[in-house]
């Protein structure tokens, strides 16, 4: 299938005051609907590439292009229209844990709404039906109106994809979106990222810990080592080498490692803990 | 026979007994310098304590005042909610201002602070002495001498209330475009509120302690009746005063605690 650029990235560099540089020329494309996650240890410039593209962080060299537009050049009206289309999903949530499920959800919205009506929360019949039947897809109908500190991590973490959702986005940035979560919702959240790039067409760049989920969930894997792109390929040409690269060390992949004839025992009461079975 | 863990044992318990006796010998001096008699002070306690009794207890015909000291007390304590909630609003839009999260950075965040900290670290006594001048003995003196404390302290709370809870959604609704004074409005306030409203009872439970001093200064509200009736010998009638005062702020730390119980 062809497919056309969504994003791209040219060695986007970034360096806070005093310290040394957090990227260092980066360059990438992604297309319209990728799955693509990013890996690499803590401080290799994971979150700050994410915040480069949407310009939380703006980056100290180099230029980043979605949808056409030149995002390095855009002043803050057409900044924040751009932002409109680019969803973000935080590793904390962050929530506005004192409002209710259904009014996060709509405060995806706000990007397309005037000021006043912004500030007054003032949401369109559509625009409610829209977010009521993201929850419902994504099985929080039942939780609409409950506030979102009484919600359970994996549920807080719906709610910030069905905000992300509702803005109608080309592509959703997901900082770390799993590093919070028990394995059964990490997987649950996994899926319904890689349903929204597969049945809704939004491009996901994923920023991952865990090497086994990007190896099964992406389309392509991006490493960064020290702020640096060192590798750009498939899940299946990540092999044991390139991860070693990427981390500095060997990696020993989990199942590899579990005794025979034990691993089934020791998985069950894994499971069990988080609640599977 | 080497004693277990060496010395460290022992010299942990020396070092104690020193920092006491230090502390002690410190004491005397001090004392000794200003001619303060521990031992006396004590003994002159009790008879201090009956002397207050028997002159400060209301008597039956202090009562008739009542009505003058439910006044004057209702207008302290108008006064004291007054000077919170308009020191308080004005303190949030502050607040948000000089905020690291949502603030609009730089100088403005400097100079928040700044104001915030010169108008806190002026004792609301001083105030009163200075804003005497300019509006002389009037009810407006006390509320502005008020005003201007709540103003710096509840600044200074409120921006670290807000940088505390609210870091993370703004972070969110800034990544959506949502422009600056919906998520003020949407985030910002939803998250800060109960905080808020917690602080500004606080302030007003404050007030009405200040408030009896202040009047005493600018000779309104119950510090003026307290003044009144002390400076004229009447302290039975000063003694009532006290206890009203006391059950008002009572009262009112009950309402506050109830409404805290209640918004959490």
């Amino acid at each position: 299938m062809e497919r056309q650029a969504l994003l791209n990235i040219e060695s986007v560099s970034k360096s806070y005051t005093g310290k040394a540089k957090a990227l260092e020329g980066v360059s990438l494309t992604i297309e319209r609907g990728q799955f693509v996650s990013i890996i690499g240890s803590s401080g290799a410039g994971k979150s700050t590439l994410l915040r480069c593209i949407n310009r939380l962080i703006d980056p100290t060299s180099g230029r980043v292009e979605f949808d056409g537009k030149e995002v390095t050049k855009l002043g803050k009206r057409e900044l924040r229209q751009i932002r409109r289309r680019i969803s973000m999903v935080f590793q904390h949530y962050n929530l506005v844990y004192r409002s209710t499920a259904i009014e996060n959800v709509l405060q995806g919205r706000l990007g397309y709404k005037s000021s006043i009506a912004g500030i007054l929360g003032l949401y369109t019949e559509d625009e409610k039906a829209q977010a009521f039947g993201i929850l419902d897809q994504l099985g929080l109908a039942e939780f609409a109106y409950r506030r979102c500190d009484q919600l359970s991590g994996g549920q807080k973490q719906r709610v910030g994809i069905a905000r992300a959702l509702v803005q109608d986005p080309l592509l959703i940035l997901a900082d770390e979106p799993i590093a919070s979560l028990d394995p059964k919702s990490s997987r649950a959240i996994m899926e319904h990222l890689r349903w929204a790039a597969d049945d809704l067409g939004i491009a996901c760049l994923v920023n991952l810990h865990q090497v086994d989920y990007a190896i099964e969930f992406s389309d392509r894997i991006i490493g960064l080592k020290d702020g640096k792109l060192v590798f750009d390929g498939t899940p299946a040409e990540l092999d044991a080498k390139a991860i070693a690269d990427i981390y500095g060390t060997p990696y020993v992949k989990e199942h590899a490692v579990r005794p025979q004839g034990f691993s089934d025992a020791v998985e069950a009461d894994v499971m069990a803990a988080a609640g599977v079975a | 026979m080497e004693a277990v863990g060496g010395q460290f044992f022992r010299r942990r318990s020396l070092s104690i007994v020193a920092v006491f006796l230090v502390f002690v010998i410190a004491n005397a001096l001090a004392g000794g310098y200003v001619g303060f008699d521990f031992v006396a002070s004590i003994a002159d306690i009790p008879a201090g304590i009956a002397w207050m009794a028997s002159n400060f207890v209301p008597s039956v015909e202090s009562f008739e005042k009542i009505g003058q000291i439910l006044s004057s007390l209702g207008s302290t304590v108008l006064v004291s909610i007054a000077a919170s909630c308009t020191a308080a609003a004005l303190a949030f839009a502050f607040a948000v201002l000089g905020s690291r999260s949502v603030g609009i950075g730089g100088p403005v965040s400097v100079a928040v602070r700044a104001i915030a900290s010169l108008f806190r670290n002026i004792p609301v006594v001083a105030w009163a002495f200075i804003l005497l001048f300019s509006f002389k003995q009037s009810e407006f003196t006390g509320f502005f001498a008020l005003f201007l404390t709540s103003f710096g302290y509840l600044t200074r709370c409120y921006l670290e209330s807000i940088d505390e809870v609210s870091g993370g959604s703004v972070e969110a609704l800034r990544a959506t475009g949502a422009g600056y004074f919906p998520i003020v409005a949407q985030a910002v306030v939803p998250m800060s509120i109960t905080s808020v409203i917690s602080w500004v009872l606080y302030m007003i439970e404050t007030n009405i302690r200040d408030a009896t001093l202040i009047g005493i200064l600018t000779g309104t509200g119950i510090g003026f009746v307290f003044d009144l009736y002390y400076k004229s010998f009447r302290y039975d009638i000063a003694g009532l005063v006290i206890v009203m005062i006391v059950i008002a702020v009572i009262v009112c730390e009950a309402v506050s605690n109830y409404v805290r119980r209640q918004i959490i």
